[in-house]
């Protein structure tokens, strides 16, 4: 990708940021996970909530998705999720309505 | 007058297939157009398997008792068959010898965007076929080719375990073909070939490279599982110990039922192709066939369940995969309507891939129909496992995709081998295949629909007319499967020599040499021009009548 | 994709190890290797995917017992691999970003730092996997998991063959995961070596870029395991 040419220097503030930024995510799972959400059922989305948005944050910076030229990579990843989506959607909607008749 | 022998070529060109001999420069080329030849041997070897079994079973079924085979054997004999059309024969074939082909030419690359993965694939594919022979002559499979649980993997006594892991390693062969593709598709395309101007063809093959890229993972890690619980004993799909037998169901099908439609796609490519070819016409609604090809392989994924609806599912789930179900025949229908519309006014010429062709359509249709009947719950419930499905997924596999195949493989064959196949021969044997085919499984239809389960060894003595009809019509369809293997053998040696462009179609590989050199084209080619130009085609073309070839 | 008789030279095969001789320019061929490793990895998504999923049906189908298991398993052990993870892909953008600007110790301190920090994880995996054997929580024949109490349910003890599903997807989407890593560091082993001998310049060090597209994604699929597996039912 002819995208090099974006800032040699400023990458590496980045990717500290992003660093620091992802450590820290670690940090907030884990103490978050030690908090008595279960009322609300929140533990597990947020646990998830915070889990993606680490991988957000690595697949953008680290792996280059944030200055890819073309939408193409992009369209990759999101097709791979969604049908991975509708993998676990339609089964759940096998076993969530099981028990409904 | 002179020396009136069949073929004095002064010098020969050098091309593709003489460029350098040996067995080495076959097993470790990266030629897509000799791995694609590497892949026709071995698919073709397949075949032959599959079709023993075949013949064995239909043996079996010539009469209501169980005397030719014990229940046992018998299971092994429709396990196999199924797993090596399936995944050895089905599955590989047009992509892996005609998609290997052609793909570069068709776009104006001179290989794959990955070439030695390319070759990757086929040794994969070949060490895949060597694992299921060999678990085939130690013992054999018997849980059908759907493997359910907990059968497979508590309770069956053969070889599980091997045949899982052999699938498992052609998954990835298919895979990587998959990803070369699409990677080639979207890199490689000459200039001026935009999207809008790439044959049918190319479109049908993305979208089955989209299918076998996001779906044969998820077969192969539910391999991974059943062979880690046959061999831990655990009980992920196992009731006794907590697991559920559906989870297995809803984990296979989710590859299984797209995997239909990385067999039917690339053929219906090859019918858009010889239907534009022997129409002489643009085939109608450009976009809407090719944008249909990714709506099959889109809402492909969405379908899965309609296999298990009365495996246990919930009624509402059911509800959902069946609407979905009948949302998927909507492209495949669009399709259909397009190639009738090109036929429209069309100068038709029937010679053999033509007649394929044909057969394709008529035969797909047929099978796409009685697809709705199954999508339908009510009637479901009555021929579910019945011979009604197996007339089915026949009526698609064999009417449609393996005369698609056919049909290609007459088409190509000129530029492939560079020699012309004896028409005559050809369009008798397509007549044969028509014919066989229809006698085999239409009474197949009749008898599912009467009762007789799938995967019985015997049956009601009041069955067996229609058994024996499908059985002789078995035969006559080996015949006509014979016929092509021995005159293409024979044109090789005694055909005359192809032009570049005998059919006079249009596409970027009929503008190379028959045979074509190893890197396709002397230059790059440019495209200005759209795809399917027969009007300019013809309209440049000598006063004579097209095709060339008789 | 644009033009046609891009400006090959004929001696850039020479400099560059790279050109291979189906492409036109070398900006195909860096655009095709990228795509070709990206659609990879969406493969490998699905593969894990479809793990994912049994993990998620079981979960919710035995909640109380999945909670009960994993309770069982170390979390800090897993946060800390979660962290050595995390450092892992910040040395892999570091060796590129090394690469790009010609600083080649730079680039392979980071890349033995990598390679480093993934033998790291797996040795910390190795002692998890240890644990699990001595406390008979491998599932197969010696599995046990008796009088194991609920979380959230105090009195109540876990169902043994319940808490053994969990067990079986616990060793193998971790297992899958270090098999991953493996494979991971043979290729960073791979590109050490042709670091090493100088393969790699500012214009071209393709293989670096999607080595490291491979590393960010086994980093990403244990983002996921950490808090799924280890994390159920921790507030006691």
């Amino acid at each position: 990708m002819s995208d090099h040419a974006n800032s040699k220097s400023s990458p590496l503030k980045t990717y500290f940021a992003v660093w620091i930024a992802l450590l820290f995510g670690t940090w907030l799972t884990y103490r978050v996970a030690q908090i008595d959400l279960a009322r609300w059922h929140a533990n597990a989305p947020i646990a998830l909530i915070i889990a993606t948005t680490k991988a957000l944050l690595v697949a953008l910076f680290f792996m280059h998705l944030k200055g890819a030229s073309e939408k193409l990579l992009k369209l990759v990843v999101i097709s791979t999720i969604f049908f991975l989506f509708i993998l676990m959607a339609l089964s759940m909607a096998d076993y969530a309505t099981r028990l409904w008749s | 007058m002179s020396m009136a022998t069949a073929t004095v070529q002064p010098v020969e060109r050098e091309n593709y297939l003489n460029k350098h001999y040996g067995v080495g420069s076959w097993l470790f080329t990266t030629d897509h157009k000799r791995i694609a030849l590497l892949y026709l041997l071995s698919i073709t070897f397949f075949f032959f398997i599959g079709g023993f079994f075949a013949l064995l079973i239909r043996l079996e079924l010539l009469t209501p008792a169980g005397d030719l085979v014990q229940a046992d054997t018998y299971n092994k004999l429709f396990t196999q068959h199924g797993q090596v059309m399936v995944f050895f024969f089905l599955i590989p074939s047009i992509p892996a010898v005609l998609g290997n082909f052609l793909v570069p030419m068709m776009v104006g690359a001179k290989d794959l965007a990955f070439p030695k993965i390319n070759l990757l694939s086929w040794y994969l594919y070949i060490i895949a076929g060597i694992m299921m022979l060999h678990c085939m002559l130690t013992g054999g499979v018997d849980t059908g080719w759907t493997f359910y649980t907990p059968f497979s993997t508590a309770f069956s006594n053969t070889k599980v375990i091997e045949a899982g892991l052999s699938i498992f390693v052609a998954g990835f062969s298919s895979i990587l073909t998959g990803l070369n593709f699409v990677v080639t598709i979207h890199r490689m395309r000459a200039p001026g070939m935009t999207w809008g101007r790439l044959p049918l063809f190319i479109w049908a093959h993305y979208a089955t490279s989209i299918i076998q890229i996001l779906g044969t993972p998820v077969i192969a890690i539910t391999l991974v599982l059943v062979v880690a619980e046959r061999a831990l004993h655990l009980g992920i799909f196992d009731p006794k110990l907590g697991g559920d037998p559906l989870l297995f169901q809803h984990l296979f099908w989710f590859y299984s039922h797209p995997a239909v439609y990385i067999m039917i796609l690339p053929s219906m490519g090859v019918v858009t192709e010889i239907i534009a070819c022997f129409s002489r016409k643009r085939i109608f609604g450009y976009s809407f066939v090719a944008l249909s090809s990714i709506a099959i392989a889109v809402f492909g994924f969405l379908v899965w369940a309609h296999h298990m609806f009365v495996a246990g599912i919930s009624v509402y789930a059911a509800l959902i995969f069946s609407i979905l179900s009948y949302a998927v025949a909507v492209p495949s229908a669009v399709k259909v309507f397009n190639w009738t519309a090109t036929l429209y006014k069309g100068s038709i010429h029937y010679d053999a891939p033509m007649l394929y062709a044909f057969g394709f359509v008529g035969l797909f249709t047929m099978g796409g129909l009685t697809g709705l009947f199954l999508a339908a719950l009510g009637v479901d419930m009555h021929v579910h496992d019945t011979y009604f499905v197996i007339a089915h997924f026949h009526y698609i596999m064999v009417g449609g995709a393996l005369m698609g195949y056919l049909g290609g493989m007459h088409f190509w064959w000129p530029k492939i081998s560079g020699k012309l196949y004896p028409e005559g021969w050809a369009r008798l044997a397509a007549l044969i295949v028509f014919l066989g085919f229809n006698l085999t499984f239409f009474p197949q239809f009749i008898l599912g629909y009467l009762g007789m389960p799938r995967r019985y060894y015997q049956y009601p003595p009041e069955f067996q007319i229609l058994n024996v009809l499908s059985t002789a019509g078995a035969t006559v369809l080996a015949v006509g499967y014979l016929l092509p293997m021995i005159y293409f053998l024979w044109s090789m040696r005694y055909g005359k020599p192809a032009p570049d462009n005998p059919w006079r179609a249009a596409g970027l590989e009929w503008k190379t040499p028959s045979p074509p050199p190893t890197f396709n084209f002397e230059q790059e080619p440019v495209v200005t021009w759209e795809a399917y130009n027969y009007d300019e085609i013809d309209a440049a073309a000598a006063p004579q009548e097209v095709p060339v070839v008789g | 994709m644009s033009d046609s008789q891009a400006a090959v030279q004929p001696h850039e095969g020479l400099h560059n190890p790279g050109l291979l001789h189906h492409f036109v320019t070398e900006e195909q061929q860096r655009d095709a290797s990228n795509l070709g490793m990206w659609i990879f990895l969406g493969t490998e998504v699905m593969f894990f995917g479809g793990l994912f999923c049994a993990y998620l049906i079981y979960r919710i189908k035995y909640f109380n017992d999945f909670a009960a298991a994993s309770t069982s398993i170390d979390a800090a052990l897993g946060g800390t691999n979660t962290a050595v993870l995390i450092c892992s892909s910040l040395t892999v953008v570091l060796a590129i970003w090394a690469a790009q600007t010609a600083r080649r110790k730079l680039m392979l301190g980071m890349l033995i730092l990598t390679m480093l920090f993934g033998l790291a994880f797996l040795g910390i995996k190795g002692m998890e996997y240890k644990d699990k054997f001595d406390e008979h929580h491998v599932p197969g024949a010696s599995f046990s998991f008796e009088h194991k109490e609920i979380p959230s349910r105090p009195g109540q003890y876990a169902n043994p063959q319940h808490a053994q599903i969990f067990f079986a997807l616990y060793f193998i989407m971790t297992g899958l995961h270090a098999l991953h890593m493996v494979v991971g560091l043979g290729i960073f082993t791979w590109l050490l070596v042709m670091a090493w001998k100088g393969y790699f310049t500012p214009h071209y060090h393709t293989p670096l870029e999607i080595g490291g597209l491979y590393w960010h994604f086994v980093d990403i699929i244990w983002i996921y395991l950490f808090p799924l597996l280890y994390l159920i039912d921790r507030h006691r």
